[in-house]
């Protein structure tokens, strides 16, 4: 299945490196549903800019190491 | 699955039982009888207030089903994520947001269409027993047609 959206991310990764945070605990530190943090971790939704930098912020990272959008393959 | 979509189902649920059901009744009503003369009125009340009441009760049904079902769950099998699922009860966020705006727009140009259908019917001076009922039947497509694009987007993504 074509994915509807091209961003990237390595939250999961992330995850398991911040001792393992489960899903429910990153919605709720970022106060939104298990479900969206699923959909953006499967690349089935894009998060508004201001959800992508709490994220962010719950990691302790910038933006560019949790979402990357990447360039035309020539 | 989400609480919001849950309740997406069941509101895609009603407006088809409720639907069915009227459309049944007023059927049976038109058998024999000049559609002029049908009283229509009050099963058409009655399947608006039952469209209203039973989306609403659905979603507390939902909401009471959901919280049971899973903190059941939590318990036998000691499962996280049936744990989790109690705690999004309730719970909307800007994705649930989003995919209900689209969905509703969709629903709305449905709806629009039928009304230009109905504009029709009026000009041509149709009884208002077709106007009616084309009014319904406008408004009822077009939740339908909101609800199954909100689900098609919770299940697709955006």
């Amino acid at each position: 299945m074509v994915k509807p959206t091209r961003v990237e991310n390595s939250i999961r990764a992330l995850r398991f490196k911040a001792g393992e945070m489960t899903q429910a605990e990153l919605a709720d530190r970022v106060h939104v549903t298990r479900q969206t943090i699923i959909a953006i971790e499967q690349g089935r939704y894009s998060p508004s800019l201001e959800m992508a930098f709490q994220i962010a912020r719950v990691f302790g990272v910038p933006l560019d190491e949790v979402f990357h959008y990447p360039g035309e393959e020539s | 699955m989400s609480f919001e979509e849950k309740t997406t189902w069941v509101a895609a649920l009603v407006t088809v039982i409720v639907t069915i059901c009227y459309t049944s009744v007023v059927r049976g009503m038109m058998v024999g009888v000049p559609v002029a003369e049908v009283a229509y009125q009050k099963p058409l009340l009655i399947a608006v207030g039952a469209t209203i009441v039973m989306t609403v009760m659905g979603a507390i049904g939902t909401a009471i089903g959901t919280a049971i079902g899973s903190a059941v769950t939590a318990e036998i099998t000691g499962e996280r994520s049936a744990e989790d699922a109690v705690g999004d009860v309730g719970r909307t966020d800007q994705r649930d947001k989003d995919i209900s705006r689209r969905g509703e727009l969709i629903g709305y140009y449905v709806s629009s269409a039928g009304v230009v259908g109905v504009l029709a019917l009026a000009m041509l001076r149709y009884d208002q027993f077709w106007i009616a009922n084309a009014l319904y039947l406008s408004f009822a497509l077009g939740t339908l047609v909101a609800s199954v694009a909100k689900i098609v987007t919770y299940r697709r993504g955006f």
